[in-house]
């Protein structure tokens, strides 16, 4: 395990999180205030272009962050706040990015589809749907190439199945049993369809069998869960076990983006999933393991003061420059 | 007279071709239920049903195929691409199949396709969601690719293109598909392509636009001291030389104002034919204006790295007055 630098605030909350379950809770509480304010500000034109949020996911991505090393790599996609935020990314460098400011974590160049921290392993989040599959056997084969014991997760949705680079990304990956885990984020919707629109199973984890590849199928509300299937993956690809898919079963409380007002869903099932809220059930079980469930109250309140205080000290906070577009296009560029 | 939106007149384009000929079918990711996510394909599902107007899974390589199987076959496919830059994971189907079937078939086989995507920066979706690209296409013998600067012209091309016995490639502005224009729309209004149209008229100087930045020269010469033929390119494969050559004989100076970046844009190919066939009429050399060669940044960064009206005017006014070709802003900077 990497030790976290002091001076590194992405690596301390990455620390942080793996270190107690309380932080488990609190980031997931974090990340689902983020992005209900991020849906407001934008209603209220304060940013511009569209954002993609995660609210009802937020499990997946603390159990990722709870379970990886920062020298491990994430390709994930343009719903990529959470994970983000999961990671270890502040606060400030994520909305930073969105409000188009230099101290976001792409200088705000960006935006909200692109967000990137090599310091906890978060490579550019993807806006091109699938094109984060393949990348990711890349990292892991980097990783078996030079020899190290890291590996690399590629997280993308249920509509990226679809696509080749899914199909030849997985294929890659078993024939050259790469420490790769494939996770799915199955949140129901590809865009604005219902996959059972566009995808013939409703078990996506099955298509890991055309390739010889273990699979597994997680309740995606459920972070321990979660931790467990992922855990395995890990640890069977840094023994040079391979490949894994897992398929999380989520739902997206959002639409699409932030123009989507997801009509299209039938009656009643936000309504039933959101009695499966996978912060909920973990406060459910964290009281039951004893903490103080006034306590776990009181981090909501506390992580909304957080929230506004960065919101303040970003906006406070001077915007990207013209100047600034001009760097790192390629390394001889100023 | 029809007073539409840009999205509304594509819409009503496809589907008078559609009622023309039974052979025309559209397919793309949320084309049908959802009536595309920007609306271009408004009331199109009810009207011809699931069988004519299809929603796809988020497969580009897949569907743009298919379209291609299906135009070799007997029919007329309209593909839409949501963002022009998904059509990457695709390209092989158009440029090394689709605008080679006629020449591989020695003209037994052609394959009637139009390809409809949403390009373009001005609405703040970062990078890898507003570009144009026609780059990667205008160089592929086959293809023709058309660029609507506005309602009129959107549903005027738009039916070309469908009536065209070759694949041709329609980008259309995002950020024009909410303005409204009055035309008329005249169900053989079709503007044919390779032909473009001076708007405005005046003997200082020729300025050449495609897509958003016609309107971005409209403005620039509306409040000029100069007085300029603005021409509305809207197609680049085949561009119409012998206008553009006509208003250079006449006003003897060259502008081309293109949303691309500098290098590999539309506006070279403009220049070095020109300056081939009318060098004896030039004053003075052609003057290219363009965005930066580096990613398209977010936000309100985009306003700097498209160029604006003011900008065109302010770079003309020197042009014009000096027949010298002024720095670029960006070279200023750095």
């Amino acid at each position: 395990m990497t030790v976290a630098s002091e001076t590194n605030e992405a690596l301390r909350r990455r620390a942080a999180l793996q270190e107690s379950r309380l932080e488990l809770f609190r980031r997931m509480v974090e990340i689902r205030l983020v992005e209900d304010r991020i849906i407001e500000l934008f209603g209220e034109g304060l940013i511009p272009g569209s954002t993609h949020t995660c609210q009802g996911q937020e499990a997946v991505s603390v159990a990722v962050a709870a379970v990886l090393r920062p020298t491990d790599t994430v390709a994930c996609t343009y719903r990529g706040h959470g994970m983000a935020l999961a990671l270890g990314v502040t606060r400030e460098a994520l909305l930073g990015e969105i409000f188009g400011r230099k101290i976001g974590c792409m200088g705000g160049l960006g935006g909200s589809m692109h967000l990137s921290d090599p310091t906890v392993g978060l490579l550019p989040t993807f806006a091109i749907v699938g094109a984060g599959v393949p990348i990711g056997v890349g990292a892991a084969l980097a990783a078996q190439l030079q020899g190290t014991e890291d590996v690399s997760v590629s997280v993308f949705g249920d509509g990226a199945t679809n696509i080749g680079g899914f199909h030849e990304g997985l294929n890659l990956a078993a024939v050259w049993s790469l420490p790769v885990v494939f996770l799915c984020e199955n949140n129901l919707y590809g865009e604005y369809s219902p996959i059972a629109r566009t995808t013939p199973v409703t078990d996506l984890a099955v298509r890991a069998a055309s390739y010889q590849m273990r699979s597994e199928v997680v309740d995606g509300q459920d972070v321990d869960a979660l931790i467990d299937a992922i855990a395995a993956a890990v640890a069977r690809a840094r023994d040079g076990g391979g490949p894994t898919l897992v398929e999380a079963k989520t739902y997206r409380y959002a639409g699409h983006s932030r123009s989507d007002k997801a009509t299209y869903r039938p009656e009643g099932e936000l309504e039933r999933w959101l009695q499966r809220d996978p912060i909920t059930l973990f406060k459910t079980k964290l009281v039951d393991e004893g903490v103080d469930g006034s306590a776990l109250e009181a981090v909501w309140e506390e992580c909304r003061l957080q929230l506004e205080q960065s919101i303040e000290a970003v906006l406070a906070s001077p915007l990207a420059e013209p100047s600034d577009m001009l760097a790192n296009v390629t390394a001889g560029r100023i | 007279m029809k007073r539409l939106r840009m999205n509304q007149a594509i819409s009503l384009a496809i589907a008078e071709e559609m009622e023309r000929d039974e052979r025309i079918f559209l397919m793309g990711e949320d084309v049908a239920e959802a009536e595309g996510t920007f609306k271009t394909s408004e009331g199109l599902l009810a009207r011809f049903g699931p069988s004519r107007v299809r929603d796809t899974p988020i497969s580009e390589m897949g569907f743009l195929g298919a379209a291609v199987g299906a135009a070799v076959s007997g029919m007329r496919p309209i593909v839409e691409i949501m963002f022009i830059e998904f059509l990457g994971v695709a390209l092989d189907q158009l440029v090394t199949e689709a605008a080679l079937m006629r020449y591989l078939s020695g003209g037994a086989l052609h394959a009637p396709l139009t390809v409809r995507g949403s390009a373009g920066a001005g609405l703040g979706f970062g990078c890898q969601h507003s570009q144009t690209l026609e780059r990667w296409l205008v160089g592929t013998p086959g293809l023709k690719v058309v660029v609507p600067s506005g309602a009129r012209s959107a549903y005027g091309l738009t039916k070309a293109a469908i009536r065209d016995d070759d694949p041709v490639v329609v980008l259309e502005p995002r950020a024009l598909y909410g303005r409204r224009e009055a035309f008329d729309a005249d169900p053989d209004a079709v503007i044919p392509i390779g032909v473009g149209e001076v708007l405005g008229q005046g003997d200082d100087v020729t300025i050449v636009a495609l897509g958003q930045t016609v309107e971005t020269a409209r403005s620039a010469a509306a409040d000029a001291s100069w007085a300029a033929d603005v021409v509305d390119l809207r197609t680049i494969q085949p561009w119409d030389h012998e206008l553009v050559a006509e208003s250079v004989e006449k006003t003897g100076r060259l502008v081309t104002v293109e949303e691309n970046q500098f290098t590999g844009g539309w506006g070279a190919e403009i220049v070095s034919s020109i300056v081939s066939a009318c060098f004896v009429s030039l004053k003075c050399p052609p003057m290219r204006l363009t965005a930066p060669d580096v990613p398209v940044p977010y936000g309100e960064l985009e306003r700097q790295y498209l160029p604006s009206a003011d900008y065109v005017r302010t770079q003309v006014d020197v042009f014009v007055k000096t027949d010298t070709v002024p720095s670029a802003w960006w070279e200023e900077l750095s």
